[in-house]
């Protein structure tokens, strides 16, 4: 589809969903860093409808636990939902099915880091900020959010 | 004259928000014959009849009108209240001002006007109307249940335990119904044939139990209490009375026939028995693909057989009864797979249904419990369920919740995965519906610590590629289309009715809805009854629904007919047609108009007589007589007359 000229490529291609996929080393890895089982979630979405950052995402909270459900790993460590998320533990909280939700964020920070997903990099601070802003906030900003 | 006494009722503010209750009791009372008009708060309360009894005994009544709901509600209420007040009951009568004023009503002072016409109609009839006594009708405490699945067993059951005798009639040659079909039920996992066969013995053995398999009803006369009917017993070729039931002849059978119990997943002779625990446990001939019903050449059973059961000789027997009673339980078909183009229209192997996956799944099942795909034998590693396929969907198929799909598509995943521990199920839906006692824990489960997929979207397409299936659908809580290269596929085909159902309905004239499933009296107060009295219905032949509320309902239907049964004889209302014989010409115009088969000619007296007990006082025949000569008690001719007038003002 996208090599033909004049079509923009398409923004949701279809997914092959298999064994390896929907049970295998992405998901089992989250289930054992995290020790959630992301299965019981069923998307009720009051982790997203309380999450007060929410409206800065790009995919909600209970999004990001289906996909992480569907072992679509891609999807997910490219979100800026991960960054975003202050880890006010709001979800976790009111989750009625009991799952850690921002222990599973935590997971996938580090998945993406691990996956070197940079969510930032020097050259995304202007130099005259970069002057105005301390030290340890600079180290404190690649540490949290680069590889 | 008549001493008439007008009680309205304000209904708290149904009716007194509306109508101007006092009134419509002041105006009421100037009525000629009305001697006394009372308004009260609730009318159906204790101290309303109360009222009602006092003024009856004090003012001397002789007839009396309720003006408030309607008499659909409270007619019977205020009828014993009369008769308790020594008046007889059809001298009270009921007139509804509020489903068809009040509540319909938004003008105060029109709605009134209505109100007080309403009650001024209902005056004329009174003053007319002759006290009578209700018509007994004699019973035969015999009952007869259609269907012989969990329903029909248990309904028969338990009114034999009552001590009634039964008869149940069941089309195959064994009973079971689907229930026997079945590997596990949810939301327990007990296998189904363990809990099943236990009531299929009790009720072949039930000396209260006349078991007719392999049999159908032909025709029903009658009326509550006192049907004939007639019963066909299908010639099974084999001498049911001397057959043990040995299976030699079977072994012998050189035909090859799918096996309509395994879903056509295995075969077996044209003489079979459906399955091993069948009761009776008797094989029939399959005349269609019998070998020597086909060629004239064969009949190795009836060489094989040492007793000389085979009798190919046999006919079908017409067998008549006299019933008291009638549970229909006739069950349910699934929407066959043909008939679902986007999902391969039945020509992909490895798409097959529900059921079928229940007899991959039964130890007693065509690959003894292993899922193995009907394709190659090959054990499917990756299973995509559909749900809904057929149902909730008015525009192609059918628009209803079949209800038991969410359910038994869980616990055929579930069941797949206990099966093939490598094994991945997806489960596509549209919505997770799980009320019942466990059910949602049972789902909770199942997608919690099983590894089930549930992917939340309709499957568009699914079709052959190579060895693998290919499954095209959506999975709406990522807003991603997905595919999977699926080596089985298994359809939650629609649940429908029976195709014999609806010429069995024809036979019994009882009612079906919009779907073909049966009609109940009323939806939540009288779910196990037909409106036509003396037919109750149970099971799916209902409506979709599961084995727990299949039994409780075949029990409630059970129920009902051990109640009929409870009396010595029935009572009939009495405001039925009569004929003034001096006047009836002997047209017979009324018969061809009878919707319930009350009107017979009397050949002797060449008049056209009124079945008293199958009259339901519906006013078809005394419309349509053209003489006269048949009238309804409390509804003659000169009652509507006056009370057309009554209605249009009085003038």
């Amino acid at each position: 589809m996208s090599e033909r000229t004049g079509l923009a490529p398409p923004k949701s291609p279809p997914v092959r969903l298999t064994r390896e996929t929907v049970s295998g080393g992405f998901k089992k890895r989250v289930i054992e860093l995290s020790g959630q089982n992301m299965d019981s979630c069923y998307q009720c979405g009051n982790c997203s409808s309380g999450c007060p950052v929410a409206q800065e995402m790009d995919i909600l909270p209970n999004r990001i636990m289906r996909l992480a459900q569907l072992g679509l790993k891609d999807d997910i460590i490219h979100s800026a939902t991960l960054w975003i998320c202050a880890s006010c533990f709001q979800c976790t909280v009111r989750c009625p099915r009991g799952i850690d939700i921002q222990g599973v964020m935590d997971t996938l920070r580090q998945i993406a880091l691990d996956e070197g997903v940079d969510h930032f990099g020097p050259d995304q601070i202007d130099p005259e900020q970069a002057a105005s802003v301390p030290q340890p906030g600079l180290v404190g900003v690649y540490r949290k959010l680069s590889t | 004259m008549k001493r008439i006494g007008v009680f309205i009722c304000h209904c708290g503010i149904n009716i007194a928000g509306t109508v101007d209750v006092k009134r419509v009791a002041e105006e009421v009372a100037k009525l000629d014959s009305v001697v006394y008009a009372q308004d009260y708060i609730y009318m159906c309360s204790d101290p309303g009849q109360a009222l009602v009894r006092e003024k009856i005994r004090q003012e001397k009544l002789d007839g009396i009108i309720i003006a408030a709901c309607s008499p659909s509600l409270h007619e019977s209420t205020f009828r014993t209240a009369a008769e308790e007040a020594g008046l007889n009951p059809w001298q009270c009568e009921i007139a509804n001002i509020r489903e068809q004023c009040s509540w319909v009503h938004t003008d105060r002072k029109k709605a009134t006007e209505k109100a007080i016409r309403i009650v001024s109609t209902m005056v004329e009839k009174t003053r007319l109307n002759e006290s009578l006594e209700p018509i007994p009708v004699s019973i035969t405490k015999k009952a007869l249940v259609i269907g012989g699945g969990i329903a029909g067993i248990q309904a028969a059951l338990d009114i034999a335990d009552s001590g009634h005798k039964v008869i149940l009639v069941e089309k195959e040659s064994s009973i079971g119904g689907h229930m026997a079909q079945l590997s596990e039920t949810f939301p327990t996992l007990d296998c189904s044939q363990c809990i099943l066969t236990p009531k299929m013995v009790a009720a072949g053995k039930h000396r209260n139990i006349q078991l007719m398999t392999y049999s159908e009803v032909e025709e029903v006369s009658g009326y509550v209490g006192n049907f004939n009917v007639r019963i066909r017993r299908k010639a099974p070729f084999v001498d049911w009375s001397t057959c043990t039931g040995c299976g030699l002849c079977m072994e012998k059978c050189p035909a090859k026939v799918p096996s309509e119990f395994d879903r056509g997943l295995s075969t077996h002779g044209a003489i079979y028995i459906p399955f091993p625990q069948a009761v009776p446990n008797k094989p029939v001939i399959d005349r269609e693909s019998c070998i020597y019903f086909k060629t004239g050449k064969c009949r190795l059973c009836e060489k094989t057989c040492e007793i000389g059961a085979i009798k190919f000789d046999q006919e079908d027997q017409i067998i008549e009864e006299e019933i008291g009673a009638i549970i229909t339980a006739t069950g349910y078909e699934t929407l066959p797979v043909t008939e679902l183009q986007e999902y391969g229209a039945g020509e992909v192997p490895d798409v097959i249904d529900g059921l079928a996956f229940e007899r991959l799944l039964s130890a007693s099942g065509p690959t003894s419990g292993e899922v193995r795909r009907p394709s190659d034998g090959r054990v499917p590693k990756e299973v995509v369920f559909v749900q809904c396929a057929g149902s909730r969907d008015p525009e192609r198929y059918r628009p209803y919740c079949s209800k038991i799909c969410c359910m038994y598509t869980t616990k055929h995943a579930l069941l797949y995965k206990h099966r093939v521990h490598d094994g991945q199920p997806y489960i596509f839906y549209i919505d997770i519906r799980t009320g019942g006692k466990g059910y949602e824990e049972f789902y909770h489960n199942a997608e919690q610590d099983e590894g089930i997929i549930y992917l939340r979207g309709k499957v568009a397409k699914i079709f052959r590629d190579g060895d693998k299936t290919i499954v095209w659908g959506t999975d709406t809580l990522t807003g991603r289309n997905v595919e999977i290269q699926a080596d089985l596929v298994v359809l939650a085909t629609a649940v429908v009715p029976r195709e014999s159902t609806a010429e069995l309905v024809k036979k019994l004239r009882i009612q079906t809805g919009p779907n073909g499933f049966l009609s109940e009296a009323h939806p939540k107060l009288r779910p196990v009854e037909s409106i036509n009295s003396g037919f109750f219905i149970a099971g799916v032949a209902q409506g979709p629904r599961d084995i727990p509320e299949t039994v409780a309902q075949a029990s409630g239907a059970a129920c009902k007919v051990i109640s009929l049964f409870s009396r010595d004889h029935l009572e009939q209302d009495p405001a039925i047609a009569w004929v003034d014989e001096e006047l009836c010409g002997g047209c017979r115009i009324c018969i061809s108009v009878c919707p319930y088969d009350a009107r017979e000619y009397d050949e002797e007296k060449c008049i056209a007589r009124v079945n008293e007990a199958l009259c339901e006082g519906c006013g078809s025949c005394v419309a349509a007589c053209a003489c006269g000569a048949t009238q309804q008690r409390n509804l003659s001719d000169s009652q509507i007359k006056s009370m057309v007038t009554a209605s249009l003002g009085g003038e």
